[in-house]
């Protein structure tokens, strides 16, 4: 079952990870790059990329990271989670960045790389495009 | 989430922008903890304060909402990125200065209580049992649900800050029941609170919402915020309970080699050029222990202790700070270990401290190698 946090339709590429992402410390505010050598996305930026992560982790104030990156124009299109965190789900509220949540096995089936289109007014929310 | 007709009223923008941003933002809140509503809340503790961690973009934003925005409960707010009593002596750049003073003024016009702490639960007095509230600092969060019976999500800054201009939050399912997930045996003896830190750390990694613990001994005051703090910087859990026999979920054992694994991720190097502690902030008592700790021992290295303005003025009253700074120590308020610019790459290498939370951001944050032992340890190796 896919649920909406916040709504959008936008085109782009799958950036995926299977840790969760801890915004505050471990991603720019500039640039949208992950510093956390132990992340499996560490040097890797999540500007305009549509971020697969299982969920937002540690502290609260990551929702001003979200909101950073988005004015500085380096956030994700949008995000896509298996598990609904308040960092995340606030953040991307204010932000305006679409947030859906995802069955395990919906997150299991989307590659890194893969061309998706997100709409969450649609009847299918993510489609790959092939 | 069914809204009254008042709260779909403000969503629409009928009662300005302000509240229509908070609405919005409770609404995806309640969305993803599966709210059917918002219920009143009495204390909404607010993160997002640093100027280290929000930024300009934060700073903006703040400055902008405080001209209209007004709390409606009693707010309290974290540390801030450094004491605005010694600042002049840390090098800090007159740009992250002036950022910092105006992101203060905008909380105080907005009605913030200006506590600048990361333990509000060490520092007011705690509402009675089951009164909902709304804690955006993670491990002051996990503190209230666990050890104070309060009842709060682990909110986020963003949360919090519109449950304290609409006094109110979404009835999420951590603020009715306790599920945890797993229950972990803690199977380590002699634990300190380092122990215990990376027992948190541990259990935020595996629990889901909350989590169950087994085994555990008497705890005292530090033990209990080490374990907040660890588990807030890991995971999304927001509450531990303390079942010994929790039956029908999967048990798993916090043994040395799990502990073994949280040490050496978070473990950098062998020795730090400063030592730092207070992170969550240190309280009274721990201050008493340190001064008791310290007599007739001095730091043979720079120590920076960071606690509460309100404790500062306390300790200073019973004399222990000034024999902390006999030994060594600079005692830092309004600000903590974690993301201060008062710790930077630039001059400082490596960090030691008691601290999990402390490491994980002084590392990633700050970029600068830690060195994790317990007080009883630090005092030992960097005292004299």
């Amino acid at each position: 079952m896919n649920k909406v946090l916040v709504q959008g339709n936008v085109e782009g590429i799958v950036l995926k990870s299977e840790d969760p992402i801890n915004f505050l410390g471990t991603v720019d505010k500039k640039t949208g790059i992950i510093s956390d050598k132990n992340h499996d996305l560490f040097e890797k930026s999540i500007a305009n990329t549509i971020l697969l992560f299982p969920s937002g982790v540690g502290s609260s104030v990551g929702a001003y990271t979200i909101y950073s990156i988005k004015s500085n124009n380096s956030a994700p299109l949008a995000m896509i989670c298996k598990k609904a965190d308040l960092t995340v789900a606030t953040g991307c509220a204010l932000a305006n960045i679409p947030l859906v949540i995802v069955s395990e096995k919906k997150f299991s089936s989307i590659q890194n790389n893969d061309k998706i289109v997100l709409d969450t007014k649609s009847e299918n929310i993510i489609s790959t495009i092939f | 989430m069914e809204l009254t007709r008042e709260e779909e009223s403000a969503l629409k923008g009928e009662q300005g922008e302000i509240m229509e941003m908070a609405y919005r933002i409770l609404v995806a809140t309640g969305e993803a903890t599966d709210a059917d509503r918002l219920i009143p809340i009495e204390w909404a503790h607010l993160s997002g304060v640093n100027y280290n961690t929000i930024g300009d973009a934060g700073e903006e934003f703040l400055s902008t909402i405080s001209k209209d925005a007004r709390v409606k409960v009693k707010t309290t707010l974290n540390p801030m990125g450094f004491d605005i009593d010694n600042v002049s002596n840390y090098n800090v750049d007159d740009n992250f200065i002036s950022k910092q003073l105006s992101i203060k003024n905008s909380y105080e016009t907005i009605g913030v209580i200006p506590s600048f702490s990361c333990i509000p639960y060490e520092i007011f007095d705690i509402p009675k049992e089951n009164t909902q509230v709304a804690f955006a600092e993670s491990n002051a969060a996990i503190h209230a649900n666990s050890y104070d019976n309060l009842k709060t999500n682990k909110e986020s800054a963003f949360s919090a800050l519109a449950s304290a201009i609409t006094g109110k939050s979404p009835y999420s399912s951590l603020r009715k029941e306790d599920s945890p997930n797993l229950s972990i045996r803690m199977k380590i003896n002699n634990p300190t609170e380092l122990t215990y830190g990376m027992l948190g750390f541990f259990a935020g990694k595996v629990g889901d919402t909350s989590v169950n613990i087994s085994g555990l001994g008497e705890m005292d005051r530090r033990q209990c915020k080490a374990m907040c703090g660890g588990m807030g910087t890991s995971g999304t859990c927001a509450k531990f309970l303390f079942d010994e026999e929790k039956s029908g979920i999967e048990k798993i054992d916090f043994d040395e080699k799990e502990m073994k694994n949280v040490y050496d991720e978070l473990n950098t190097t062998e020795k730090g050029d400063i030592v730092t502690l207070g992170s969550p902030q240190l309280g009274l008592d721990e201050i008493s222990d340190l001064t008791i700790k310290l007599k007739g021992r001095s730091f043979k290295k720079r120590c920076m202790v960071f606690t509460p303005r309100m404790v500062k003025e306390q300790a200073r009253k019973l004399g222990y700070t000034n024999e902390l700074e006999r030994a060594g120590c600079e005692i830092l308020s309004d600000c903590c270990t974690c993301l201060t610019p008062l710790i930077n790459k630039d001059n400082v290498d490596a960090v030691t401290t008691n601290s999990i939370k402390g490491a994980f951001y002084l590392k990633n944050s700050n970029g600068v190698d830690v060195n994790l032992k317990s007080l009883a340890q630090i005092i030992e190796d960097e005292t004299q």
